[in-house]
């Protein structure tokens, strides 16, 4: 039975491994994760026959509850994951990671419970034996469970806990009910010093044979959660939620160690590594470094710096039906989609005007940011909603030089990634970071639903620019006119 | 159970298999690799029915319990909103033969 069970929990490594390799290309990407899904279904499975289910003498009960926690659990994430749409991903998957990091928290919290426990039955004992000069119990939990295993429990529990309360304010932030960025002055320095205590306090536990340090230990990592990622910036969130992603890797790794589980040992630590070259990657695409995410809040010094800055002109406006005969007639017109495109659910309605001017002769071409949307990748999965081809559309550095042959750019519901001021200006917060260089084409469009910033809060000069219109407008209704005066010509 | 240095290496090994599977990803795919990293990890569903059935009191039941209910929301719901995101990603009909340059 029990070589059944590792045989299993082997196939299903094997599984999740070739199931994310699968995963990186587009074509096969769909078998790759219904290929992890059967590795997932087959080690849960073979689970509920292992000797530490079966040999405990609170076996049923235990059996009920697991079963009971299963549906209660996996229903909830059924029904939610198939309702969320696709603009709310991000927060969703920021939710499910969060989930995970609890679980493996409070798998170390069931260890370092049971061993405490251990140990203080094990102390009566031990006064007796104390009398003869013998100490034949386990005095700290460190030697009731072993050096190695404790010490990776303890990491763990840190890990995942911060990952859980941090996923779950990523969350909130995401889905709009948390809108601050300030919780404490000095905010930063009290994070130091919290994650100092919380670190005196994980020494605590290893030597500890008593219950309130592990709890205070616990409190302090999800306080710490909470405060690392409520001054984080909406625009940095991907990073964080990647980050965390990687970090709830980690810990399920550590406590399959701890549990002896080679299965969570490789599925999490493949996880911690790749959700770590992810997080460089989208921290990178953004032209931010993981420390600076964490340590400056984005956009805390922008009012001061934009309100300084001089408008080289004034928004130039036009209608629906000047822009539609200037697309038709154009031999390449390339549309930037942003977040606001996908929010005002337009998407559809871009791809029929695409359609519309592919019939006309006009080359259409989609440019997407490495951090449209809400995060790197977002976009493509919005456009491929709407039954945009993927062949279509292009990333930022394949289509960069080819703004210059472009009639009409686009740009519908974007914004910070076609800033200029990212490239010129070196006051501004986003000086550095790598843009789509619509203001290289012949006109660029803006659709926007009115004059403010940006999702960082950031002036865009672009949309003062001499060969810049502004269209204003909810986004699908704008998108509808230009279709309407396509095809009447 | 497996032991010291042997852990270390599986720690090793799946560090850079994680890394050599990410290395070659196009940026189009991000997201759902991230969504489908974040279901892999729900792996830990398993240490949770093992955390419950280890358990012998009602704390310790308490605690497996709710380990349990988040894995299993981890791992379902990253494998429905992976499965959502990935099923959509279509080439176009006119050029079948053309794949992702990257």
């Amino acid at each position: 039975m029990n070589l059944l069970i590792q045989a299993s929990y082997f196939l299903a490594a094997v599984l999740f491994i070739l199931g994310l390799k699968q995963m990186s290309s587009p074509v096969t990407a769909r078998r790759g994760i219904q290929w992890a899904g059967a590795g997932m279904v087959l080690a849960t499975l073979v689970t509920f026959m292992s000797h530490e289910l079966t040999d405990n003498p609170q076996a049923m009960t235990n059996y009920i509850l697991i079963i009971v926690a299963i549906a209660i659990g996996g229903g909830y994430a059924w029904v939610s994951g198939k309702k969320v749409a696709m603009t709310d991903m991000p927060q969703m998957i920021a939710m499910y990671n969060g989930m995970g990091g609890g679980a493996a928290a409070t798998i170390a919290a069931v260890e370092l419970l049971k061993a405490q426990g251990e140990v203080a039955a094990g102390q009566n004992a031990n006064a007796l034996l104390a009398n003869v000069g013998i100490s034949a119990h386990p005095e700290t939990i460190a030697q009731a469970m072993g050096i190695d295993i404790t010490i990776l429990a303890i990491l763990g529990a840190i890990i995942g806990t911060i990952a859980f309360s941090g996923s779950i304010i990523a969350w909130a932030k995401l889905d709009g009910r948390l809108n601050t960025n300030k919780l404490l002055p000095q905010q930063q320095l009290i994070n130091l010093v919290l994650a100092a205590v919380l670190i005196g306090f994980a020494v605590t536990v290893y030597f500890t044979n008593e219950l309130m340090p592990i709890l205070v230990f616990f409190a302090l990592a999800l306080v710490l959660g909470v405060f690392i990622t409520v001054p984080v910036g909406g625009a940095d969130m991907p990073v964080i939620i990647s980050l965390f992603n990687a970090l709830t890797g980690l810990a399920v790794g550590f406590e399959g160690y701890v549990l002896g589980n080679a299965a969570m040992i490789i599925a999490g630590t493949v996880v911690g590594s790749a959700g770590s070259l992810l997080t460089h990657l989208m921290a990178k695409a953004m032209n931010r470094s993981v420390s600076n995410v964490f340590f400056s809040g984005f956009g805390t010094n922008t009012a001061a710096a934009s309100a300084g800055d001089e408008s080289g002109g004034s928004m130039k406006e036009v209608q629906a039906q000047d822009v539609g005969i200037m697309m038709a007639y154009a031999s390449q017109v390339v549309v930037i989609p942003g977040y606001g495109m996908a929010v005002a659910q337009a998407q559809h309605k871009v791809w029929e005007l695409t359609q519309l001017l592919t019939d006309k002769g006009v080359k259409v071409k989609f440019a997407i940011h490495p951090v449209a949307g809400r995060m790197p990748g977002h976009m493509n999965v919005l456009l491929a909603e709407a039954g945009v081809p993927y062949d279509l559309i292009y990333d930022m550095e394949d289509i960069n030089s080819d703004f210059g042959n472009t009639t009409v750019t686009l740009v519908i519901g974007a914004n910070d990634v076609v800033n200029p001021a990212a490239k010129k200006d070196p006051s501004s917060p986003l000086f550095g970071m790598p843009i789509l260089n619509a203001e290289e084409s012949e006109n660029v469009i803006v659709i926007k639903r009115g004059r403010g910033t940006g999702f960082s809060g950031v002036e865009n000069p672009l949309f003062l620019l001499d060969n810049t219109r502004m269209l204003f407008g909810d986004g699908q209704k704008a998108v509808n006119e230009l279709i309407q005066a396509v095809k009447e010509l | 159970m497996i032991e010291g240095l042997a852990a270390l290496y599986i720690f090793m090994l799946a560090g850079f298999t994680g890394y050599e599977i990410i290395s070659k990803v196009p940026v189009i795919l991000h997201t759902p690799l991230m969504s489908g990293s974040n279901f892999v990890h729900g792996i830990v569903l398993v240490g949770a029915m093992i955390a419950l059935g280890i358990a012998e009191n009602t704390t310790q039941q308490a605690i497996g319990f709710v380990a349990v209910l988040l894995a299993a929301g981890n791992a379902v719901g990253g494998y429905v909103v992976t499965e959502r995101m990935l099923e959509m990603f279509k080439p176009s009909d006119k050029k079948p033969a053309q794949q992702e340059s990257k």
